[in-house]
């Protein structure tokens, strides 16, 4: 590419994500939530040094009690520190929330960017599996896989990216399909660039919008996944807390110890709504035509 | 029109082979197997016995055979005896569970889609003003808050604080309204959301315009004219929303200790009971691909532009 052009795509490049960042930054939801869910990443990492207790420290003279001044959320039915493991529940979310997403899009993207970018019988075949994958509930084949691989971080990884990669993979091939005939791609072609420099250098970073959009949304998506598994029991090993877990647990005993369940629920809540506003306001500014 | 659906009902077979397949093989693929004394409800075996046991379930045959003799028996509606429940036949369980989870499906389908409709249309005619922000609040909670969540705080607010209904059961119909709502609260988020998109851009269409102009009141300006429009696209929604129904009815069903099929999956599940799993995989698909194939028909019916 002559100096010129480039420094030409540099700056359009950058204007767009301006543009976008401009308008992220004056839509007060997604900045509430976008603050939330920093907090949440501080407390994730400062786990360790914010909480209290131990996570699993028992107290077998405290049993189930309602909050009070030791224990400002109470105890669970081990007598643990229910705000600990609350914090520790943090780190868990947003291990997986981040973790499971980063194996989505590595292994969505390729397959849908390939899929498109070289299109005949190889597109065929994967989009027809891409189809199968897609008319499985998708709830389904995760507890599925879970339970059969058994609980653990590491397998709710493995299982979300296993069954989350199928939307990011057909809408990067939509896009790549899109752009393949735009004539910016033609010029490319035309000086000589060739296969993957071409998907690489021209095409994939013309389709992120939509990538960064869906990685958004996929993010809270992972952690309901994670809570909805911990909760019917074959997401995160005890003793290690996660709230979905917690909330499981919790709302056996609702009717005598309802704090058990109540404090997790409202973490739950805050963080899935704040990730909604803020994935909903990425969107509307990295594509204002979506509103 | 009859081709349609008879070629829909054909691609059915490969969908629902492919189905099979894959989760066949996942079962298999991964370690632990139902004679595995760690699995729930099964004992510490002799190597003996679980080698009979093996051979009386046919687990000893090569898998390809094991999957040939499901498949030719499960086409015959022939699941065989459940490995956990031992006594009684799959088919036996899902014609006791199944219809409960179809019913408490379709009770929160119909509040959905009467809730979400209006919701979304209260909201577009007040745009931007104090009915709007409600609808939407509503919609976006319902559709964020994962429903065991949800189900929790209802609990509170609806058992505890003001005891109007019970936590659980399934005896009289004062049980079913919380697990109803529990499990509408976000499907109606998105019929509303959808609905509201829609409306507002009917609204705004010449035909509208049109009639307003011939001097009709609002109420048959939006009823007739508008929302007859403005349906079309939210009819497409249902069918993935019958999933959603149909997976978030296991969450609702834990909590409320609702008897219906989604409680039977979880448990049957972690206890690797193989004939289990493939009939309700298979349930679940049949359904889905069956109501996927009704909303298209239905969009078709409603919207005259589209021939099949």
């Amino acid at each position: 590419m002559p100096p010129i052009a480039r420094a030409a795509a540099a700056t359009r490049g950058t204007s767009l994500w301006r543009d976008g960042l401009r308008r992220l930054l004056r839509n007060r939801l997604a900045m509430a939530g976008g603050v939330v869910i920093v907090l949440l990443c501080l407390i994730a990492i400062f786990a360790d040094v914010l909480m209290p207790l131990p996570y699993t420290k028992p107290n077998f003279e405290r049993l189930n009690e309602p909050p009070s001044r030791s224990y400002p959320l109470g105890t669970d039915a081990l007598g643990r520190d229910l705000l600990s493991r609350m914090i520790y529940g943090a780190r868990i979310s947003m291990l997986v929330g981040l973790g499971a997403q980063l194996l989505v899009v590595a292994i969505g993207v390729p397959i849908g960017a390939i899929s498109g970018y070289l299109g005949g019988r190889t597109d065929v075949i994967l989009t027809r599996f891409i189809d199968v994958m897609y008319a499985f509930p998708r709830l389904l084949f995760v507890i599925l896989v879970m339970s059969m691989l058994g609980a653990g971080l590491l397998n709710i990884f493995i299982a979300i990216g296993l069954t989350g990669w199928v939307g990011i993979a057909r809408q990067t091939r939509a896009q790549v399909l899109a752009l393949k005939g735009k004539e910016f791609v033609d010029a490319a072609r035309g000086l000589g660039v060739r296969g993957g420099r071409l998907l690489l250098r021209h095409i994939l970073p013309n389709a992120l919008t939509p990538i960064v959009v869906s990685v958004t949304f996929g993010i809270p998506e992972a952690i309901f996944t994670e809570a909805a598994l911990s909760f019917i029991g074959v997401g995160i090993n005890p003793p290690t807390p996660s709230w979905g877990q917690m909330v499981g647990e919790g709302q056996q005993f609702i009717r005598s110890y309802w704090h058990l369940c109540v404090f997790p629920a409202i973490a739950i809540a805050i963080t899935m709504l704040s990730f909604t506003f803020f994935g909903d306001g990425v969107r509307d500014a990295l594509d204002p035509k979506m509103k | 029109m009859f081709q349609y659906i008879v070629s829909r009902l054909l691609w059915l077979v490969p969908t629902l082979l492919a189905m099979a397949l894959v989760t066949f093989l996942v079962m298999h693929a991964t370690p632990g197997s139902p004679l595995d004394p760690v699995a729930e409800g099964a004992n510490p075996l002799s190597p003996e016995a679980q080698k009979n046991l093996a051979a009386h379930y046919g687990l000893d045959k090569p898998l390809w055979q094991q999957f040939v003799i499901f498949v030719s028996k499960a086409a015959r509606g022939d699941f065989g005896f459940s490995f956990v429940y031992k006594t009684r036949t799959v088919a036996e369980i899902l014609r006791e569970t199944f219809p409960v989870s179809l019913f408490l499906g379709s009770m929160a389908l119909v509040l959905a889609v009467a809730g979400g409709l209006s919701l979304g249309i209260l909201a577009a005619i007040h745009q931007n003003r104090g009915w709007d922000y409600v609808s939407v609040s509503l919609a976006t909670v319902g559709v964020a808050v994962p429903n065991f969540v949800l189900a929790v705080f209802l609990i509170i607010l609806f058992s505890f604080a003001i005891p109007l209904f019970p936590t659980g059961g399934w005896d009289s119909p004062r049980d079913w309204v919380l697990p109803t709502v529990t499990l509408a609260l976000a499907p109606m988020g998105i019929i509303a959301r959808f609905t509201r998109a829609s409306m507002l851009e009917v609204i705004r269409a010449d035909y509208t315009l049109t009639a307003r102009a011939k001097g009709l009141a609002e109420a048959p300006v939006i009823f007739k004219h508008a929302l007859k429009n403005a349906l079309i696209p939210v009819v497409t929604l249902l069918g993935p929303l019958f999933a959603a129904v149909g997976t978030g009815s296991f969450f609702v069903e834990t909590i409320f200790r609702v008897p219906g099929m989604g409680r039977f999956f979880v448990l049957s599940m972690t206890g690797r009971d193989y004939p289990m799993i493939m009939a309700v995989v298979l349930t679940y698909g049949v359904f889905l691909a069956v109501m996927n194939l009704v909303v298209d028909l239905t969009y078709g019916a409603l919207d005259p532009r589209i021939r099949y």
